[in-house]
Formats: C-alpha cells, structure tokens, sequence
C-alpha cells in the first residue's frame, strides 16, 4: 500500500510541474509585451523598472520560470490589475464560494444519478432503462449555462420564488449554509451544476450494475435463497468503487469547470473571478486562477486515486 | 450457345457462398441503415449543416437588419416568426446564420484534433520508449486540466475571437485523441503480422500505412465523432464567457449571452439560442452513439 502511496505521489510531480509550466506560459501568450500584459496601463517608470527586474524580464526565459515557481510557491501571484489587490487574496476568496456550490452539487448528483443508474442497471432494455439513458444524454448534450437561464426564467422571473442572482441577500461576506434564506440562493446553481454529474454518474451506475449482475456469483446468491433486496445490496457494494471514483473526477471538473454556470448565477466563485478577469484583460488573476484551479483538480485526482486504492485492493496489483 | 450461358450460370450460382459473406465496411453500413433512432438525427445533423451552409439562400431576412421599434418582439411579430432580438434584429433569420460559425468552431478543432492527435498516437504507439514518454507524458499535462478551464485558459490569455478559439478547442482535444491512438497502435504493433511485414521487407512507414492506420483508425474515429457534440458545447459556452465571436457576428453562444440581459422583457426568446445549441448536441451525440455501436464489433 505504501508503495502505491509513493508511486502515485511521484507520478503526480512532474504533472504539477507540467501544470505551472502550461500556466506560467500564459502570460507569453497574450498579445504585447508581457512586461504590459501584469502592469497596469498607468504605471509609473519606477515601478516598471522595478518589477522588470524582480521579474528577470531582462534574464532568459528558464530563469524566469525559475524566479516566478519560487514567489507563486511563497504565495505571490502577483498583483490584480484592476482590483489592485494581491492575486492570492482574491482567488482564495473565490475558491470557497465555488466550493460551496461543489460540496451542495456533488452530493445531490451522486443521489440521483445512482439512484436512476441502478435502477435501469437492474431492468437493462425495459421503458425504465431507456428513460434513464435517455435523461443522461439529454445530461450530458444539454449546454448547462443554458439551462440555468432557463430556470431564472422560469423561477425567479415568471414564478418569483427562488432568487436570480448572487450569493445571498446580504452577499457572499455574510454567506452562512445554516441559514435557509442564504440556502435559497443555491437552489437553481446547484441543480444546474449537477446536470453534467447526474448524466455522467447515471451512465458510469447503470454499466456497473448491470455488468456486476451478469457475473457468477450473483447466480450463486440467488441459488443460496436470498432475496433481491439483499441481492441488490451485494451489487451495490460491488458497483460503488468505481462510481466513487467517477465522482470524485467530477468534484474537480465541477470546482474548474463552474466557471459557465458562476456567470449566469453571478456567484462570486473562481469562475466568476476567472470571467471578469477575462473582460478586464486582467492577465495576473487569470493565470492565479487557473493554476490553483489546476492544482486543485491534480490533487482530487491524485486523492481519488488513493481512497479508491484503499476501497479496492486490486487496484494497488495492478 | 444458350445452354452453354445456362451452365456457365449454373456453375456460377454454385459456386457462390451459401450466406452472403460481408466486408467490415458493409456490415457497418447494414448496421447503420437498420438503425432507425440513428437514421432519424443521422437527417437531422445533415439538415442543421445544410442549412448553416447555405443559410443566405434560407434565411428570410438579413441578420443584421436592426430596427428601434421591433426589439424583443414575440414570436410572429411582422412576420419574424422567431420574434426579434434585443437590436430588433430577425431572430430565425441570425439563427440560421448563427449555426455557421458555431458549427465551424465546434466540427473544426475536432478535425484538427483528430489528425494532430492521431499521428501522434501513432508516432507515440510506434516509435521508442523515449518517443513514447516524451509525447505521452506531454499529453497527461493537458490531460491535468479540466476541458472547460484549459479551453478558458489559453483563448483567454491570447484574447479571444474565432482562431485563437479553435486553437484552444483543438488543443483541449488532442491529448485524449492522441491515447486512444496510441493504445490502438500499442495493440497491434506486436501482433505476428507486422512481423511478417516486417521480414518481408517493408519498412516502418510501409507497414504503418498499409497495416496500422487501418487498425487505429476506426477506434479514432469512433472517438472523435463523441467529441463533436462537446466541442460544440464548449465552444458556444466560449462565445457565451465573450471569447469567441465578435457582436455582430450571430453566433449561438454569443446570441444567449446578449440576450440574458431581456430576460425580464421577452423570456421566451433568449431561450431560443440554447434550444438550438441543445438540439444540434443532442443529435451529434445520438449519432455518434449509433456509429460506435454499428463499428464496435465487441458490443
């Protein structure tokens, strides 16, 4: 088991490597000087002068590299150019309002869509199967940021009973899970975030299922008397790993890929940060973002290997 | 001189095989066309694309015609039957030509993808192990993104517009392309009869021409025909974050991103855009179901 543990932690350092590589070399991307691309446009010549240096904009590229891993790594993203405060600040901020949406969506997609996958898993080719596929194609074609205007339409704008937009009736400061008039906000983001998981987790449940059913043994448990339900059981047992897994994958997709449906909600998450960094040109919170979104999502990986590892011992054999 | 043509038929008619035996490529195409579900959105994709190409023949009116006092009118209003939008401007009519350029940005980083992808899973597959590592772990970076941030990322870093968003989609693409080549490649390339090519004389690019490509192809492609509709998702959820067309371009996403301001003036019609966004998905995705279950001999 150790060794997995440390097989799969090295695999995952030249990965993270690759990662801030990719990210650090966004900033070259932009049109213009890059020197231009994280300074304000009103920015003195000393400043100027002082940032080229500490920089090494002077210096070949590796070096810069090199000096930009050992600020980001001491949490110096650099500056925001339109908010003018430190990068870090910012997305730290933002990152657990997207993961409030996250923890609320996950979960309330892993009910439904195991619950509907092992449902058609358990009657492959029947009416109930082919709805349940059927919804998960419709989950997965279906363009999630579209749905969300849709539901604002119908709920907030023609019924009027959940709110449109943001995070709470007061903000995200005060935002408190354990009040039901904050909880009201996350209603029409959570059900709009969980579309993509739900078709996903139905699919991956449903293979499971009725693959899990076809085998030997449960042949075996039906001769030996027991009854479905407790059959039912063993099948889930077996099928849960990897949906668990599955799922885990979708948290990092969810915490990186929100960014569609924080802009239909204005839910001031990293997504949103991300969005309005694209409209202000603001290249430091761009590349901030993206890296802690990235690294986020390499880490859930790299934990979903491991618990899975843990649930299922044939994994580490392999 | 008739009994002759009588035998000689005859011989022929006993010489034919009991059963009709088909090629691979025919017993697709047996498949597919008693196939019902993939026939029917088969028609439906080939009518959106028809209609995207040659939309200035069908559109009933110019897209970009605005009007002061006809914004955000409903459906039917003068004789737009869509309704118009918030420019006034005729919405069936931007719908139609918005399907172009939508269209293009999503079937286009897929091709590039494809090609890109597979020549260097193929590469990878086929070359050494350190041509292998250097390309595959390359690929595993990209992979380290999720698809949605990285298409964000880098069009958003180079600024936006309709390239530097395909580029983006081509390179989110490629990567996930680029493993099912090379696992497709790494399956036969140790099989006996690239050995006997092989000892036969021919050389590494004789027998991935005539040996490999027929192999790897197929399940590329089967691949690649379920990334249409996410590409299409992507790259209209693109235009709709303000990184993909330019107003007044009509384009779907940007057409949902404009209107979301009226939702409180005419509802109906900013759901429009993603209606057809969610049809053309739904059909590609159908489709491609179809074409893996007609190719994939194991199912």
């Amino acid at each position: 088991m150790l060794a997995y543990i440390i097989r799969r932690i090295l695999y995952a350092i030249p990965i993270a490597f690759g990662v801030s590589v990719v990210c650090f070399s966004l900033v070259y991307l932009a049109p213009g000087d890059p020197l231009q691309t994280i300074l304000p446009a009103d920015a003195t010549a000393e400043t100027i002068e002082i940032v080229k240096k500490e920089y090494g904009f002077d210096k070949p590229i590796p070096v810069q590299f090199a000096l930009w891993v050992t600020r980001v790594v001491q949490g110096d993203f650099g500056v925001s150019i339109s908010s003018r405060r430190p990068v870090i600040d910012e997305v730290m901020g933002s990152l657990s309002n997207t993961l409030v949406l996250t923890g609320f969506a996950i979960p309330f997609a892993f009910m439904i869509g195991f619950t509907m996958g092992a449902i058609a898993g358990c009657y492959p080719g029947r009416a109930i199967d082919r709805f349940v596929t059927g919804v998960a194609v419709m989950g997965v074609s279906l363009p999630n940021y579209w749905l969300g205007i849709v539901l604002v339409i119908v709920f907030a704008v023609e019924w009027m009973v959940l709110p449109a937009t943001g995070m709470g009736p007061s903000g995200s400061a005060s935002f408190s899970i354990f009040r039901l008039d904050d909880l009201r906000y996350l209603v029409l983001p959570v059900i709009t975030l969980s579309m993509i998981p739900i078709g996903i987790l139905s699919r991956t449940t449903r293979a499971a299922v009725a693959e899990i059913r076809g085998q030997d043994f449960i042949i075996t448990l039906r001769a030996k008397g027991l009854s479905e339900f407790a059959i039912i059981r063993h099948v889930v047992k077996n099928a849960m790993p990897g949906v668990l897994a599955v799922m885990g994958l979708q948290f990092g997709y969810l915490m990186g890929g929100s960014i569609l449906i924080e802009t239909v909600f204005t839910w001031p998450g990293s997504g949103f940060l991300l969005s309005k960094s694209i409209i202000n040109r603001d290249i430091p919170v761009l590349q901030g973002s993206i890296l802690l979104l990235a690294m986020v999502f390499v880490a859930t990986n790299l934990l979903v290997d491991l618990l899975q590892s843990a649930i299922d011992p044939r994994i580490r054999r392999a | 001189m008739s009994l002759t043509s009588a035998a000689a038929s005859n011989w022929e008619a006993d010489a034919l095989p009991a059963t009709k035996v088909r090629s691979y490529w025919q017993s697709v195409g047996y498949r597919l066309r008693h196939d019902p579900v993939t026939l029917v959105f088969g028609a439906i994709v080939l009518a959106i694309i028809l209609t995207a190409v040659f939309a200035p023949w069908i559109a009933p009116m110019d897209p970009y015609k605005d009007s002061v006092i006809g914004r955000l009118k409903p459906f039917g209003w003068r004789g737009h039957i869509l309704g118009t939008d918030e420019l006034g401007r005729d919405m069936l009519s931007r719908l139609i030509h918005g399907g172009r350029i939508s269209l293009m940005m999503g079937l286009v980083p897929v091709l590039v993808a494809t090609i890109v992808g597979g020549t260097l899973g193929i590469i990878a597959g086929f070359g050494g192990r350190a041509v292998n590592t250097a390309i595959m772990r390359t690929m595993d970076v990209f992979y380290a993104f999720p698809s949605v941030l990285l298409a964000v990322a880098i069009s958003g870093a180079m600024g936006g517009g309709i390239a530097n968003g395909m580029i983006a989609l081509s390179l989110v693409f490629t990567p996930a392309i680029c493993r099912v080549a090379e696992t497709a490649t790494a399956q036969v390339r140790n099989l006996d009869f690239i050995e006997a090519a092989r000892a036969s004389g021919a050389g590494t690019f004789t027998i991935i021409r005539h040996h490999v490509l027929g192999n790897v192809l197929g399940p590329v492609f089967i691949y690649s025909s379920s990334l249409v509709s996410v590409s299409i998702l992507l790259a209209s959820g693109l235009s709709f974050l303000g990184l993909g067309v330019k107003p007044p371009e009509p384009d779907w996403g940007l057409m949902l991103s404009t209107l979301r301001q009226s939702i409180y003036v005419n509802p109906l019609i900013c759901a429009v855009p993603g209606i057809a966004i969610f049809i053309t998905s739904i059909c590609f995705n159908l489709v491609s179901d179809g074409i893996r279950a007609a190719m994939d001999v194991r199912m």
